[in-house]
């Protein structure tokens, strides 16, 4: 009998050492901006790994605390958003919303299957840069119009037609950035909607044309209420940087409610380097946007929706115990349309990716129909069978946190506090300012020892 | 309206087509997302006047502040008095004829639509433009990236003429030139690294 030796593949095994300042990755970047002379641009949000609920552990009830019968007794997970101002705030059937994505990011099947789900379960959507499609109005039952720098599409129509207004100071990908779209994807319908030449690259101003600042923003949104008879709940929106400040400042401007996104947060497509590099993870955010809120003494009032890197219902309670009112997911929602679907791998590979891997959502040849224009590519996608997905996520989404608020004695999800958290590093607990699993110790906070307990 | 003393948000969101007279100086964002209706500004206006309008006719017989006609789509825009920074800032299709100069970084990104100077442009006159088209009577201090001086031709003479006529301007349309978008910007490229 003979034996084959397989080749060594393995660098290492051959006594290699990768250089950890200068990764396969890292090489690989040089490499490519050296021969195109161009940085990398995708969509999505920060790739890298960044503390997140993750590091959060629910400390359900025990001797001290009771839970609620699971599937019995009540656990409510209605949420209203824009009670301080607006004559007609939303009530939402569950505090999972579906995040601003923009027809020309995403096909017109697209935005038609959010609308679906989340109509299907009681919750909202939110248009994006370029304005409002008719899909998205018909098929949305209660639908955010996002007012952006660029304007692209903005009338006072649709305006008046979106059940509340969300005015984008930032993204969590991008805080301080503009928005981009290739001209692969403007199209004779995005153009149009645009005001733009078929074809070219689209540049959305990082700045608001017309006002700068919270005094600004303040006049700004007294316009826009005057324009809406008062009716509507405006929401502002800014990515996470210095969450404190901007939550206090949009308060004061008189914002109806705070959209706080994380650099997890995707976008349709922007620099890598900004995406990675620009911002500050969505668990380190929400703690000094609620710090605001209640220094403010609007905790509850003015209402705070996080958004970047939610996942699953366990990221929905730790965000509403920390003190948030509602969530909004992108990225999720669009892996439960068909983004990155393992069954379009060969597809996938065919364009140099893979399935799970897929960010190239600025190329405009998305396998799945969801991140494209082409209209062959678009009608892959399902409206009516995506929207169904969709609905399915937010569900399981909304059991998972009711599972978890039961579990710590809560009657509603927004009973969650941050009482019922710990954190399972130091960076987590630092930032959230929950103690380390275990221990009575905060990181910074005086009287708080490792290891007392 | 009498006497508005600087409000803000005056005469905003009107999607009639009715005559609406003010008589003194207005805040921010007076006339804006204007639909259908006439608006006369006795006084001067501040930030915004006239952003976001679709249609009708917003006339301003003092100056204006920033971002005069900010995204405006559609309609007609007078100041008779000067503009300062940013005027028709990403303009969407509406005219905006101007009776004295206009501040920097006027026309920035400005899609479609006209604009009109009848006096002299500061810094950066239509930075990153696309297909609006500029008229300038003055002098222009500098021009933003990929916008460039162009060919007045005879079609570019008479819309000029029919603006100034609406505008109750009395300056010859011979006196102009005219700027619009050199379209090299249209397309990322690295060779044109230095404009961005």
């Amino acid at each position: 009998m003979t034996t084959t030796t397989s080749p060594v593949t393995d660098p290492a095994a051959k006594g290699l050492r990768e250089n950890s300042t200068f990764d396969k990755l890292t090489i690989a970047a040089i490499r490519k901006a050296a021969a195109t002379g161009l940085y990398d641009i995708r969509g999505g949000g920060a790739k890298r790994k960044v503390p997140h609920f993750d590091d959060l552990l629910f400390l359900g009830a025990s001797m001290s605390r009771y839970p609620l019968e699971g599937y019995r007794e009540r656990c409510d997970t209605d949420v209203w958003l824009g009670t301080r101002y607006a004559k007609k705030p939303l009530h939402l059937k569950t505090p999972v919303t579906i995040a601003g994505m923009s027809f020309g990011s995403l096909s017109a099947q697209a935005k038609e299957a959010l609308g679906r789900g989340a109509s299907e379960v009681g919750t909202s959507t939110t248009s994006g840069d370029g304005g409002m499609t008719e899909e998205e109005r018909t098929h949305s039952k209660t639908l955010v119009y996002q007012y952006l720098p660029s304007r692209y599409g903005m009338n006072p129509r649709h305006l008046r037609m979106g059940d509340a207004i969300e005015v984008v100071l930032g993204q969590g990908a991008k805080p301080g950035g503009g928005g981009m779209l290739l001209g692969q994807k403007i199209t004779e319908r995005v153009a149009a909607m645009r005001t733009l030449p078929v074809g070219i690259d689209q540049r959305s101003a990082c700045r608001h044309p017309d006002w700068t600042g919270p005094d600004d923003l303040r006049i700004k949104i007294l316009e826009l209420r005057e324009i809406t008879e008062w009716e509507k709940p405006v929401y502002v929106k800014i990515g996470a940087s210095r969450p404190y400040y901007d939550v206090m400042l949009a308060i004061k401007a008189g914002a109806d409610a705070v959209v706080l996104d994380g650099m997890q947060g995707g976008t349709a497509a922007t620099q890598d380097v900004f995406i990675e590099h620009v911002g500050i993870p969505t668990l380190a955010a929400i703690p000094q946007a609620v710090e605001a809120l209640q220094e403010a003494g609007m905790h509850r009032e003015v209402q705070l929706i996080v958004s970047g890197g939610i996942r699953s219902g366990a990221d929905v309670a730790k965000a509403l115990a920390l003190g948030a009112d509602a969530v909004s997911i992108g990225t999720a929602a669009l892996i439960a349309l068909g983004d990155n679907d393992p069954a379009l791998e060969g597809e996938y590979n065919k364009i140099g990716s893979s399935a799970g891997y897929y960010d190239d959502w600025q190329a405009g040849q998305d396998p799945a129909g969801i991140t494209t224009q082409d209209p062959e590519l678009s009608k892959r996608l399902d409206p009516v069978a995506g929207g169904h997905r969709l609905a399915n996520l937010l569900r399981v989404m909304t059991m998972e946190a009711q599972i978890i608020a039961r579990a710590c004695g809560k009657a509603h999800l927004l009973h969650l506090e941050p009482e019922d958290l710990v954190a399972l590093t130091i960076e987590a607990a630092a930032m959230t300012k929950r103690p380390l699993a275990g221990t009575d110790w905060i990181p910074g906070q005086a009287g708080s020892q490792a290891g007392s307990l | 309206m009498k006497n508005p003393e600087g409000a803000h948000a005056i005469a905003v969101g009107l999607d009639q087509a009715i005559d609406v007279l003010v008589e003194g100086h207005v805040g921010y964002f007076a006339a804006g997302m204007n639909e259908q209706a006439t608006v006369t500004i006795t006084g001067n206006a501040g930030q915004g006047v006239a952003e976001n309008m679709m249609s009708g006719r917003v006339h301003v017989k003092g100056s204006a502040s920033q971002s005069a006609g900010a995204t405006a789509h559609g309609g007609l825009l007078i100041i008779d008095g000067d503009a300062t920074a940013r005027c028709g800032i990403s303009m969407k299709g509406a005219d905006i004829v101007v009776g004295g100069s206009v501040g920097h970084m006027s026309a920035f990104m400005a899609q479609a639509g006209r604009l009109v100077i009848c006096g002299d442009a500061g810094d950066g006159l239509g930075d990153s433009i696309y297909e609006a088209r500029l008229y300038v009577k003055g002098q222009v201090s500098s021009l933003g990236a990929d916008c460039i001086e162009k060919e007045m031709r005879p079609e570019h003479l008479t819309e000029l003429a029919e603006l100034l006529a609406l505008a109750g301007r009395p300056e010859q349309p011979g006196e102009f030139r005219r700027y619009g978008s050199a379209r090299q910007l249209y397309n990322f490229h690295i060779d044109n690294v230095d404009a961005y």
